[in-house]
């Protein structure tokens, strides 16, 4: 038996549709029978956001017919941008509200049982950025807000796969060249320093305010000095990340060096353990945590650092030319396009950090709950 | 601690390697301007002894490494000898950046805390916009920032506003983990404690979630100030920007006034000290008035 059981999100969703129909048609290019599909389909989802049936009959069948009814809804746009009028927002209105009950049901639901755990952490994020896509979309197809102020996405889409030769080009100048190597080559020395400091306590002392002081001012201000040292190419911005990635993990190391128990210290002491014997197989171990985090925060310094500096001057290619180059010509689907691969690369090069962290250091308590 | 002690732990080592770095410094602009110096010279017919060379190396008008005392020349020239709102100023071009920096900052602080309130508060919003909050910040979000200039521009939007908003941007975040962390730090127990006696949703917020949540706040609020400064900074740079220490930065860097760059550098510096003592100070005296013991 279906009972309904009234919540704000469908409510607020049925009047909007209710306004949408008042204010018929959605925009001069839909026709009847897309708008009447269009309509069926977000009053079909209101009554079976409002039921209580079995909460996954429930979630599929709104997941599916908001997703639809969207879908509809923002081909009604395609090639008349800018026409659409109340009918259409409201209609969008109520699609996201009607999406905003699934992300509610499927919330609830992993906090029930274990299979919602996926649902919980994949899904429910998932729906959430494709809204952000489709709420943009309809937003900058309906309103017809200029392209030089705000592309639509499906246009970025457009832009990105006809210009995958020069994203390659600009990947291969900017991540491969002189990120890879400035993160590599300034985490390493930061760390190798951390280790020397934590040898002799004197300069562990000394330089553990300087580098803590160092980490709260502007570093990437060096970008221009390297760029007058280095020249033009990936060479200064490799400079540049290898400053900003050093003192992050110096900091950490020295910190997390200093974390191994007084206990555990006492114990290999016992056993006559050296100071490199306690630093590799005790103290080292037992700092892992802290620089896998330095190396989460450098992962995202190094990609800012690189297209930072080539704000200052490049050669012709390169991710942060191009988007200082793009915006000054207002290819803005271009800038777009770069910020996507930024993102992505951002995105894969934290995960794989995050996964290398739980290979190495599952013990940890933060991982084992 | 007592004070011998903490010279001998703190001051001391601090000063020492202090002063191994600016004995380092003099050594890297003699040995980086040497190659420039000695082709002046064979091009000026002029033989120079070890000590003139030494001499020429620390005095370049355009040095590949300016040499510290150079640039604390230039550092006194431009605070103290021009007024501080001629456009000559180091002091005009640090406030103009330290203001967009102040107003991205209070809005990066007050949206960061809604964010983290309405996380805390609404599963949905927890399961949903946590992660992508996170995402966000693995995107090089500096990257949009000539982009929010320019977009900005074109609706007739300039000055402040812009670089404020990169501000924001950045700052937001450090607040918003730090204070979905601290809203969430008290424990189970005192959570028990508040419900059996009858506590609204309401009350425990302001008597237990808040003042637990104040010593991440300010952490966060250490982080979010130092990324504002720098959003500001780089906010400058897309623009053509006349004022401000990023404008500086870059027309050093297009001019090759490299004494300009670093003394715009250490002025940044300056500004970024300035402000983490600021918060620093703000954090004792609250953390003093909750009666938190000093250390």
């Amino acid at each position: 038996m279906t009972r309904f059981k009234l919540n704000w999100q469908s409510t607020l969703a049925a009047i909007a549709v209710i306004v949408s129909l008042v204010f018929l048609p959605l925009t001069t290019m839909a026709s009847t029978l897309v708008t009447v599909l269009v309509l069926l389909l977000i009053a079909a989802s209101v009554a079976l956001a409002s039921s209580d049936a079995n909460r996954n009959t429930t979630a599929i069948g709104l997941g599916v017919m908001v997703h639809l009814a969207v879908l509809l809804l923002i081909g009604t746009v395609a090639g008349a941008e800018g026409t659409a009028g109340w009918s259409f927002f409201a209609a969008l209105a109520a699609c996201w509200l009607l999406a905003w009950r699934l992300i509610t049901i499927l919330s609830g639901d992993g906090r029930r049982n274990a299979g919602g755990a996926i649902v919980g952490r994949v899904i429910v994020p998932a729906i959430f950025g494709v809204w952000i896509l489709i709420l943009w979309e309809a937003i900058t197809r309906g309103a017809g807000v200029p392209f030089v102020l705000l592309p639509p996405p499906s246009s970025i889409g457009v832009r990105i796969v006809s210009s995958i030769p020069i994203l390659a080009a600009d990947f291969r100048q900017t991540v491969l060249k002189a990120v890879l190597f400035g993160f590599f080559v300034g985490s390493g020395a930061g760390f190798l320093v951390a280790v020397l400091a934590d040898r002799f306590r004197f300069l562990s002392n000394g330089l553990l305010p300087i580098g803590n002081l160092v980490s709260a001012l502007p570093i990437i201000g060096v970008a221009p000095i390297m760029v007058i040292w280095f020249g033009f190419d990936w060479q200064s911005k490799a400079a540049v990340v290898i400053v900003m990635t050093f003192f992050p993990m110096l900091v950490n190391t020295i910190e997390g060096l200093k974390t191994a128990g007084r206990m555990e210290r006492d114990l290999m002491q016992t056993y006559n353990a050296g100071h490199w014997q306690t630093l590799v197989k005790l103290r080292l171990p037992a700092a892992m945590p802290f620089i896998f985090n330095a190396l989460k925060i450098n992962s995202t310094l190094a990609l800012i650092g690189a297209l930072v500096s080539e704000f200052f001057g490049t050669p012709v290619v390169g991710m942060g030319f191009r988007i200082s180059t793009e915006v000054g010509r207002m290819n803005l689907d271009m800038v777009w396009a770069e910020i996507a691969l930024a993102a992505l690369v951002g995105s894969l090069f934290y995960g794989a950090i995050a996964l290398l962290e739980r290979a190495t250091t599952f013990w940890h308590p933060s991982y084992r709950s | 601690m007592s004070s011998p002690a903490k010279a001998r732990d703190k001051i001391v080592p601090v000063l020492t390697i202090t002063a191994i770095i600016i004995v380092a410094w003099y050594v890297a602009a003699i040995l980086m301007n040497a190659p420039f110096q000695r082709d002046q010279d064979k091009r000026d017919g002029v033989t120079s002894t070890m000590s003139e060379l030494v001499g020429k190396t620390l005095s370049q008008p355009k040095p590949t490494m300016p040499a510290p005392h150079q640039v604390v020349e230039n550092l006194y020239k431009n605070i103290f000898t021009v007024k501080p709102w001629s456009a000559r100023s180091l002091v005009y071009h640090a406030w103009v950046t330290l203001s967009s920096t102040l107003l991205g900052f209070a809005m990066g602080t007050i949206l960061g805390v809604v964010i983290a309130v309405g996380i805390v508060h609404v599963p949905a919003l927890d399961k949903s916009f946590l992660p992508w909050i996170i995402a966000s910040q693995t995107i090089p979000i500096l990257a949009v920032a000539p982009m929010i200039v320019v977009v900005l521009s074109a609706v007739n939007i300039t000055g402040i506003l812009p670089k404020a908003l990169i501000s924001t941007y950045l700052s937001f975040f450090p607040v918003a983990v730090g204070m979905v962390k601290g809203l969430r730090s008290p424990e189970v127990m005192h959570l028990d404690l508040v419900h059996t006696y009858n506590a609204t949703k309401w009350q425990t917020f302001w008597k237990l979630r808040v003042p637990a949540s104040i010593p991440f706040f300010f952490t966060s609020i250490k982080v979010a100030v130092a990324a504002s400064l720098v959003g500001a900074i780089v906010g400058e740079l897309p623009t053509g920007a006349v004022a401000g220490i990023g404008s500086k930065l870059l027309a050093g860097s297009y001019y090759s006034q490299t004494i300009d760059v670093w003394a715009a550098l250490i002025a940044g510096s300056i500004v970024a000290v300035l402000l983490v003592t600021i918060v620093d100070i703000a954090a004792k005296l609250v953390g003093m008035s909750m009666g938190a013991r000093p250390e």
